[in-house]
């Protein structure tokens, strides 16, 4: 096993991990941006809307990311004409978007049931002891029922955060230069296979655990909303 | 439509499904044994397992299978070949469908042993004592008490798992096994029309979904028969 | 127990030991399948083209049990280098980096390197000043282009193009032809026969041509495509060339060469 050039580009392999953390991020921000209306609609909107909302979760959650992501990239690359009349083309032409938009609806789909489960699991007595203080419905959501859905939610939450960390891997497949796409090209380079993704493979070990220790950390200190005196 | 391309989707359907039941079989045998390892083994067998679930559950999918794929059966080929010098020339020779099967049966296994250490640590320690005070021992009390009260608290882990592993299969691509992702992939690139094809194997795949999810409701009514949560 | 332990390691014994004794003649090919003319996969799901009909002559003559599969190119060399099979016939070029990793047989055919580019660019290429390289570098600058991950050209362009142009890598040819096409990429440099069997002669490489000097930098571009097989397979490789020497001389190649290229694909 031969490590020099894998210490030589350290460098290199910190960047790709820059933009995987970036993404993975702005992914999880925005995809619970997303998740949180649609749950609170699942759970308590008009039933009409409560099963658009399931049929987008379950034909997302129904098809692997892969496809999805090879679907709105390539695909949108079929159409390219088309979305260039209607003025979109600028933004499906770059990977990073396309990946983007794909990973962000994936942990929206997924993030939207488990706040919804999470939501149920919040007991009614709470709501109406809510209402019988007169809350409104906006700030029955606000201060007792969100906190406690999180609550519920993050261990659950925590594998979606986990696979989607570990799914912008995918993305290396669209030709952005994440870690594991930066370990690809270099290990191309330097026919050192074993070494390049065996090194990639301890990066992404290390970024994990300790997201799920902070994630922990979290869970414990949440853990105040569950058990009101 | 799909420019003569579709019975290599059906066969790419075919190949899918296989590598995916392949695969749950030998995640679900891994799961047993290592929720076993952790749960009741030795300080070597349980480190062994712990190992093997916080390497798995750390590591994206798409590098562990690339070395999966290629370190292990190298891995295994010098273990044997350094056992005797009459070994010298063992080869493993698996074809990449088998080589799928097994990566993503290893790399699912830690799933299922999560799945099962939590199952086997939800059965009431009640029904157990009462099974022995009774004189149940041994596989009696396995397979009569253990068991279909396991699957309860596993059943919701396991068709997780198997909705998990059926979206995997579209990474064994990435190894050359002719599935429906790399069909698609192959039929796109060919025909030039990757929307269409993408769209048809993103449709494949959630019908298999819709369709295994039909069939993990009615175990689930079989398997929570005679408890409360099943009279509902 | 210890005794039924024993027993099943000499059962597993015979049979790896008769599965030893049969490898010597089974052959494990691998392929791309994703580069026409040379390899590629029809649409009932089969293997063919050039190398997998050259791969079946050499074998037949050298008396070998065959078997092809196909490999996605980024993992090809790892693989055999893994013993998942023994050669790689998938119009590999014999170039000097990877004449460090795995053996070469003899030259079994020609491939020339060049850049492809939308008409618009390929014009903006033609009326840069310089000439060769040079001119590709100014006309480049600040554009994108597409490689495929281990192709030749890669650490060509990879080498001369660092910090002049963006560079984008793929997993095989037709990805990166989608992404030409669609504007994402505005060149692309790999073996020209490939894309021009698959591209340029099509209805959808209207509109496309091939820019600028054909890359032939000898450090990079080798000399020529041959099978690759594992550094200590020296015996193989020498049962390789002898059977290529033989369909060169009795016909057969030129047979099989016909049926894909209308030109002499063996070259110089």
């Amino acid at each position: 096993m031969n490590f020099g050039p894998v210490i030589d580009g350290l460098p290199v392999l910190l960047q790709g991990l820059a933009v995987t953390l970036v993404l993975t991020v702005s992914t999880l921000l925005f995809g619970l941006l997303i998740a949180v209306p649609l749950a609170v609609a699942r759970w308590s909107g008009p039933k009409w809307l409560s099963s658009l909302i399931w049929c987008f979760t379950f034909c997302v959650r129904g098809t692997p990311l892969l496809v999805q992501l090879f679907l709105v990239y390539y695909g949108s690359g079929q159409f390219r004409d088309e979305l260039e009349a209607i003025g979109l083309w600028w933004f499906f032409r770059e990977p990073w978007n396309c990946a983007l938009l794909t990973f962000t609806l994936s942990t929206a789909a997924y993030t939207t049931e488990v706040l919804r489960g999470a939501l149920m699991a919040v007991s009614n007595s709470q709501l109406e002891a809510g209402f019988a203080y007169g809350f409104t419905g906006l700030q029955k959501l606000r201060f007792i029922v969100l906190p406690q859905a999180f609550a519920y939610a993050l261990p659950t939450y925590s594998n979606d955060i986990i696979f989607h960390l570990q799914a912008t891997s995918f993305a290396s497949l669209i030709t952005i230069e994440d870690l594991a796409g930066v370990a690809s090209v270099m290990a191309n380079k330097t026919y050192l296979h074993y070494e390049f993704y065996l090194t990639a493979a301890a990066m992404y070990l290390v970024v994990v655990y300790s997201v799920l220790f902070a994630l922990k950390r979290i869970e414990k200190s949440l853990r105040r909303f569950l058990y009101p005196g | 439509m799909l420019d003569g391309y579709g019975p290599m989707l059906f066969k790419g359907l075919t190949a899918t499904l296989g590598v995916a039941v392949g695969a749950y079989c030998i995640a679900l045998v891994l799961g047993v044994l290592g929720a076993t390892a952790k749960l009741e083994g030795g300080r070597v067998t349980k480190g062994v397992a712990e190992a093997y679930t916080f390497v798995i559950r750390g590591v994206p999918e798409l590098i562990l299978l690339l070395l999966v794929f290629f370190a292990i059966p190298t891995l295994i080929q010098s273990i044997v070949r350094s056992i005797s010098p009459e070994f010298v020339n063992f080869r493993l020779e698996l074809e990449p469908f088998t080589s799928a099967v097994v990566a993503l049966g290893f790399i699912y296994g830690a799933s299922a042993t999560e799945v099962f250490r939590g199952a086997i640590q939800a059965i009431p320690l009640g029904q157990l004592e009462a099974a022995r005070a009774y004189g149940m021992y041994g596989r009696v009390l396995v397979v009569q008490v253990a068991l279909p009260q396991l699957l309860r608290f596993a059943l919701s882990g396991l068709s997780n798992l198997w909705l998990i592993v059926l979206k995997a299969t579209a990474l064994a691509s990435v190894i050359q096994v002719v599935e429906l992702m790399r069909v698609a992939n192959l039929a796109a690139g060919a025909t030039n029309k990757p929307f269409t094809f993408f769209l048809a194997a993103a449709c494949i795949y959630l019908a298999i979904s819709a369709v295994s999810l039909v069939c993990i409701k009615f175990i689930e009514v079989y398997s929570f028969r005679g408890t409360e949560q099943g009279a509902k | 127990m210890r005794n039924r332990l024993r027993y099943l390691f000499a059962v597993a014994a015979i049979c790896v030991s008769s599965t030893a004794v049969q490898a010597q003649t089974n052959v494990r090919i691998a392929t791309e399948g994703a580069y026409p003319p040379f390899n590629y996969v029809d649409a009932k799901g089969k293997l063919g083209g050039f190398d997998i009909d050259i791969a079946n002559a050499i074998c037949a003559v050298a008396k070998f049990n065959c078997t092809i599969v196909a490999q996605n190119w980024d993992g090809i060399i790892p693989g055999l280098n893994a013993e998942k099979y023994d050669l790689i016939f998938a119009a590999m070029t014999a170039t000097i980096e990877r004449r460090k990793v795995v053996a070469f047989s003899n030259k079994y055919a020609s491939m020339p390197f060049r850049f492809v580019a939308s008409n618009r660019v390929a014009d903006a290429i033609a009326a840069a000043p310089g000439t060769g390289i040079d001119q590709l570098k100014t006309a480049l600058k600040g554009k994108t282009i597409g490689l495929v991950t281990a192709s030749t050209a890669d650490p060509y362009v990879r080498k001369t193009f660092e910090g002049v142009s963006t560079l984008r890598s793929y997993q095989k040819m037709s990805d990166v032809l989608q992404d030409l096409k669609a504007g994402r990429i505005d060149a692309y440099a790999d073996g020209a026969l490939g894309i021009d069997a698959t591209f340029l002669k099509t209805a959808t490489g209207k509109g496309y041509r091939f820019v600028g000097a054909p890359l032939t930098d000898p450090a990079y571009f080798g000399t020529g495509v041959g099978a690759a097989a594992r550094l200590k397979d020296t015996e193989l490789l020498a049962k390789v060339n002898t059977a290529l020497a033989q369909i060169l001389t009795d016909g057969t190649y030129q047979k099989i060469a016909k049926k894909y290229f209308d030109f002499d694909i063996y070259g110089q």
